[in-house]
């Protein structure tokens, strides 16, 4: 079982005789080489595409940026590391001029720059390939990639030299498109190399992609590669941001770590590891594996049979789906963004509408029932997407905590709130699942992400008024630092012990295999197979991800060695 | 039967065909205009308030100047004007855009109201002040049926049909119409590559207030030759039904108001109809057809037609 | 600092007082006096016993206009269609209480009432019924109802309900049907109307705090998605909205023939209050009682403006202006709360 390379979404552990402090390794320059001056005095930086020197950059209530150098060298692939809320998003934004930095200097090719807008950063050969695309659904490829730099023919849009040149650029880089396709109608893999496409048509030379693997499978993930291997030996610069450290040994030269605003580390990759880079992004020794013990699945509590499920374009996200959960278990459902998971969890929950097949809870019919029915029926649902779904965010934390059970004994009899009640059991709850600050009058939408996040597992996992024997948990950790990663963690295995089937939907792959007891891979709508986390690698269940069945992935075990 | 006979010889008539052109008119003005800002997202349901406020500006001017083209140039200026208001609390502010829209449709209609006594003398309505003339086509003129219809034509008809022209080309043909596009889809998207959403949103408001305005100016100095309080009655709404049918696309507005045109013009000739007769206590309810029609439309249209995606959705840097 | 409380009453307090600044530009603009013209109409609406009970005689259906508008914002619903929900209200309620001679009081009153209420509810269920099914948004449909309203009320007053001559108007409503007075001041007579207005205020806020439909409809007002994830229906939330909405205007219209002379049907009827409704629903905050005054001041501009037009000769149009201009200050309320911010800051600076 392949232990390095796995995120930082893990359990830590605290090591006897270490204090959490931030180790500091070398700052300037890879491997404690410094920097010469030039005879003016002013710093020379032309070794460097990229020199940010001392950045500061500060938020109402956060100091995102806390003096930070950041050096990349031309031609370099270098990582940027660090978990989610450590700064790397936000220095990556200043260096494409979305931000201005508080403070500090920022040197491309040697020269002093002030970006006031992307514009700036673009006309200097920076380009950014977002995490989330920022792409226009109903226009086509070729009308995404010139967008702002459009070729013209009098006043008029020249499309035919669009056309031209975005198949051209797509050749030359080995980036396959369909020029012609809208935006809407084309894969997740191809909508990224559209991304790639837009800044490499406006002659960037310098590119940062900011976690870019999160949509892929680890197949595309080594197509990914491939291509930054050939911007590369093109002359291009990257700045890869990623919290993944298989991906960071992989492909990186270089690595910079950042936790809470500042620069943790400096090192090459070459001479590092993924437990130490781990360190750097957590301040304290990272254990790689969550402690439980091996599960005891009873009855069973919930059966899937045959489902099948249509997206909001009406066609099926989910194809002839069947599976079953087991009081005591959890049951994970691994697999890419966008094969179908969120229509299979909504129509299991009831937001959906099952268009053929069963829903079985606890021997019951429940197929197309109401949310309202799956609730009161034992089935609770912690949802992936909680600022939309799980919360209203205008509403008072107790408010939120009786949301689906409102209507409901002990917090409303004849349609009237016994607002005493249901203040009495927030604080409870609140005290109980330790969300912080404790009160249950603030405001839900001014809680941090960890937080609401525990607010809304305290209200599904409570047993007022009906005792929950199905969870279903989608992208539990999503957003998540460090601390909250452990506590939602801890809390589902104990829900597992205490008897309660989970059905886990995750695309962090490394969470599925750390708390599932059993694996079933989805891909386009279909379970390409059921494994356990034992008997499979990283690898294998990537090829299942991508399409491949189980037995077609096991059966070549025994040729590749 | 009698009926059937009555819209039949209607149609027949020349004159049905005019009538829907004119009634048209200030609804491609004013529906063109809701493409223009809602295409780079932002919602103007003021289109009403505007028409009011070209309407009673035009006719002030031409009341002054004693020339009704001095009025329609004030009548732009005042759009661009009033729709700035608009503009300022939706871009710059990030106001509620229905809300801050009702606004200045209440004002406008304050306004005009308030103004009529100390500048007219009196309530209601004004005096003849003064119209456009009629574009005179000679050689049209001869031909019998066409000639009917474009012989004599207010200019304004012209101009609107023009300017869905000039539109169409400038928002699917010009990187101006793209950039515009994809502001109201995708601001966030627009911004990474440097474009300005902000300014590219104020153009759109902004051409929304000059073509709404003129959408009023034609009813006041185009065809009426005075000003009405509360002339625009409806039509500033009707005409974001033909936007709404119309797909937020020039041409598609174009026809629609044509649509709403044509139904507008069937209830004045049947109104008037010789074979069919509509008492006064009747009148009502056939004057309330345009707004039951509209409603089916709003009511049935609505996700069948695209709306673009960022449309009322302040777009505020992070 | 406890800017968080009085903010929510500076904003509104703040846009009114730039709205009243404006006109008087507007007022020295067409060569008249603003302070003479504030004068007379603080004395219009307040200067003695009889205008006094004029304003509170007019407060009374806006209140219930506001709280119509109101509580639909509470629900995430712009009804704009308070005008027309208002005229079928007192439409179909006039209908029934023109009928309703030989009834006793006790009964008359509650029935024509419930009437009035009805007929408004089901006037807005059709915007609520287009949102909650198609999508299509309340403001265009409702404004298109309000239209269709004013042609039906003028057909009926011209046609099948037509009495009399010169202007349009309807039977006088049974004397059963009439509003009890409580007091006569002067020519003035002020009915119980207020006094019901007051207690539909009280209950719409014990409804919105108290109650699972309360908070049910602003879950759905606030986050739809979330709402359905928590079991709420959203297409029945819209309607309900709606409906509530509808009924609260029908109220008005119905509760303003039964408690005002002339006691009868005219076309011209709503004239404007179920716009003023949302001024009063946006200065008032949503919130019942801070509607019940921004219903006082709103009523105290309309009486105050009639004697503005009669003795200063200034057109009474101008309080419509006055409440353009608040709802627009509302609407972009960043630019009232950016100018109290800064205001601040100088007064701590200097």
């Amino acid at each position: 079982m392949p232990l390095c390379g796995t995120p930082i979404s893990l359990i830590a552990n605290d090591i006897k005789g270490r204090e959490d402090s931030l180790p500091i390794f070398s700052i300037v320059g890879d491997g404690g080489e410094s920097v010469s001056t030039l005879k003016s005095g002013t710093p020379d930086f032309s070794d460097y595409a990229v020199a940010m020197k001392g950045i500061v950059k500060k938020f109402p209530s956060v100091v995102a940026n806390d003096n930070v150098d950041f050096f990349v060298k031309k031609g370099e692939i270098h990582a940027l590391v660090g978990e989610n809320g450590a700064g790397k998003s936000t220095l990556m934004k200043q260096l494409y001029g979305l931000y201005t930095p508080d403070d500090g200097e920022i040197y491309i090719n040697g020269r002093k720059v002030h970006f006031k807008g992307p514009k700036d950063a673009i006309d200097n050969g920076i380009g950014m390939v977002h995490q989330h695309f920022m792409l226009v659904d109903n226009q086509t490829v070729a009308e995404n990639v010139i967008l702002g730099s459009e070729p013209r023919k009098g006043i008029f849009l020249d499309y035919n030299k669009a056309r031209k040149e975005v198949k051209e650029l797509s050749e030359k880089f080995g980036l396959a498109v369909d020029i012609d396709a809208k935006i809407e109608d084309i894969p997740v893999g191809m909508q990224q190399r559209v991304e790639i496409l837009k800044i490499l048509y406006r002659g960037a030379e310098i590119l940062i992609f900011d976690e870019p693997t999160a949509v892929l499978t680890p197949q595309e993930t080594e197509e990914l590669f491939n291509v930054m291997r050939l911007l590369k030996s093109n002359g291009k610069t990257i700045i890869f941001i990623t919290h993944k450290l298989n991906e960071v040994m992989a492909i990186t030269e270089n690595v910079t770590v950042m936790r809470l605003g500042k620069v943790t580390g400096n090192v090459l990759t070459k001479d590092t590891n993924p437990r130490e880079i781990a360190t750097m992004m957590v301040g304290r020794e990272v254990l790689l594996r969550v402690e439980k013990e091996k599960a005891h699945p009873s009855e069973l509590v919930l059966e899937i049979e045959d489902l099948w499920v249509n997206d909001n374009r009406g066609l099926y996200a989910v194809r002839g789906v069947s599976l079953e959960v087991r009081a005591g278990e959890i049951v994970g459902i691994a697999g890419v963004a966008g094969n179908g998971q969120t229509e299979l969890v909504e129509a299991v929950t009831g937001l959906r509408k099952v268009e053929k097949g069963r829903i079985v809870l606890l021997g019951n019919e429940m197929t197309n029932a109401s949310p309202l029915e799956f609730r009161e029926s034992g089935l609770t649902h912690i949802p992936e997407d909680r600022i939309k779904r799980g919360m209203i965010s205008q509403y008072p934390v107790y408010y939120n905590l009786i949301l689906g059970k409102h209507s409901e004994e002990p917090f409303a009899k004849n349609g009237i709130l016994d607002l005493n009640e249901i203040k009495q059991y927030s604080d409870k709850l609140v005290e109980h699942f330790d969300v912080r600050p404790r009160d249950i009058n603030m405001l839900a939408g001014n809680l941090s992400g960890g937080n609401q996040q525990k607010m809304v597992v305290a209200r599904e996992l409570d047993e007022t008024p009906v005792k929950p024997k199905v969870v279903v948990v989608a992208q539990p950790t999503r957003g998540l630092d460090i601390g909250a990663i452990e506590f939602i963690h801890k809390t589902i295995i104990s829900m597992r012990d205490q008897g309660i089937g989970i059905l886990l939907i995750s695309m962090e792959l490394d969470e599925i295999f750390s708390l599932s007891d059993r694996i079933l891979v989805f891909y386009e709508g279909e379970i390409m197979g059921e494994v356990t986390p034992e008997e499979v690698t990283r690898e294998e269940i990537g090829l299942m991800m991508a399409g491949h069945k189980k037995a077609e992935v096991l059966g070549e075990r025994g040729d590749i060695k | 039967m009698s009926w059937i006979e009555a819209i039949f010889s209607i149609l027949v008539n020349p004159l049905f065909y005019k009538l829907m052109l004119l009634s048209a008119t200030p609804l491609i003005f004013a529906s063109l205009g809701g493409v223009y800002s809602e295409s780079t997202g932002v919602t103007n349901i003021a289109l009403e308030g505007i028409m009011l406020m070209g309407a009673f500006v035009s006719i002030v001017f031409t009341q002054i100047t004693g020339n009704p083209w001095i009025g329609v140039l004030a009548a732009v200026i005042i759009g661009l004007g009033f729709s700035w208001l608009h503009a300022w609390a939706s871009i710059r502010w990030s106001a509620n855009q229905i809300v801050s829209a009702t606004a200045l449709i209440i004002i406008a209609q304050g306004i005009t109201s308030f103004l009529m006594k100390p500048f007219f003398g009196h309530e209601g309505q004004t005096d003849f002040i003064g119209k456009v003339s009629d574009l005179h086509i000679p050689f049209l003129e001869k031909i019998p049926f066409v000639g009917d219809i474009f012989g004599e034509l207010s200019p304004f008809v012209y101009i609107a049909l023009a300017l869905v022209a000039v539109s169409w080309f400038l928002m699917y043909k010009t990187p101006l119409g793209l950039r515009m596009r994809a502001v109201g889809e995708n601001p966030e998207a627009a911004d990474t590559l440097g474009i300005n959403v902000y300014k590219t949103r104020y153009f759109g408001v902004l051409m929304s207030g000059v073509l709404a305005s003129l959408g009023g100016a034609f009813l006041s100095v185009g065809e009426l030759g005075r000003f009405v309080e509360n002339m625009i009655h409806g039509r500033g709404f009707i005409a974001l039904a033909a936007m709404i049918l119309g797909n937020w696309n020039p041409a598609g507005a174009m026809w629609a108001a044509l649509l709403f045109g044509a139904a507008e013009a069937m209830n004045l000739q049947l109104q008037s109809s010789s074979i069919v007769s509509v008492s006064a206590t009747i009148k009502p309810l056939f004057n309330m057809l345009p707004f039951v029609v509209t409603l089916i439309v709003v009511g049935g249209f609505i996700g069948k037609t695209r709306a673009p995606a960022a449309d009322g959705v302040p777009y505020e840097k992070e | 600092m406890n800017r968080s409380k009085i903010y929510p009453l500076l904003v509104p307090t703040v846009s009114v007082l730039i709205a009243l600044a404006v006109a008087s530009v507007i007022i020295v603009i067409i060569g008249k006096n603003p302070i003479t013209a504030y004068a007379v109409m603080i004395r219009g609406a307040f200067g003695g016993a009889e205008q006094l009970a004029n304003t509170i005689v007019k407060m009374t259906p806006l209140v219930l206009t506001g709280l119509a508008v109101g509580f639909g914002f509470r629900a995430g619903v712009f009804n704009i269609g308070a005008e027309g929900q208002m005229a079928i209200g007192a439409l179909i309620g006039s209908m029934v209480a023109i009928n309703m001679g030989a009834v006793p009081s006790i009964i008359t009153i509650p029935v024509v009432i419930v009437t009035g209420m009805l007929g408004g509810a089901i006037w807005a269920s059709i915007a609520g019924f287009l949102k909650a099914f198609t999508g299509a948004h309340e403001v265009i449909s409702t404004i298109m109802l309000n239209w269709i309203a004013a042609n039906l009320a003028s057909f009926m007053v011209t046609g099948p309900l037509a009495v009399g001559s010169g202007t349009p108007k309807s039977p006088e409503i049974a004397e059963s049907a009439k509003l009890p007075i409580i007091m006569k001041v002067q020519a003035t007579e002020l009915s119980i109307g207020i006094i019901i207005a007051v207690i539909v205020a009280i209950i719409m806020q014990i409804i919105l705090e108290r109650t699972t439909m309360g908070y049910e409809l602003k879950g759905v007002g606030f986050n739809p998605y979330a709402a359905e994830y928590g079991g709420i229906s959203i297409k029945k939330s819209i309607i309900l909205t709606m409906a509530i909405s509808g009924a609260l205007a029908g109220m008005a219209g119905i509760i303003d023939i039964m408690g005002v002379p002339p006691h009868r049907f005219v076309g011209e009827l709503t004239g404007g209050r179920g716009f003023d409704g949302i001024t009063i629903a946006l200065i008032g905050r949503n919130n019942p009682i801070g509607i019940i005054f921004a219903a006082l001041l709103i009523a105290a501009l309309r009486t105050g403006s009639n004697a503005m037009q009669i003795s200063a000769q200034i057109p009474d149009d101008i309080v419509i202006i006055i409440q353009g201009i608040v709802i627009f200050l509302v609407a972009a309320e960043r630019i009232v709360a950016s100018i109290i911010y800064w205001k601040r800051k100088r007064g701590e600076l200097a």
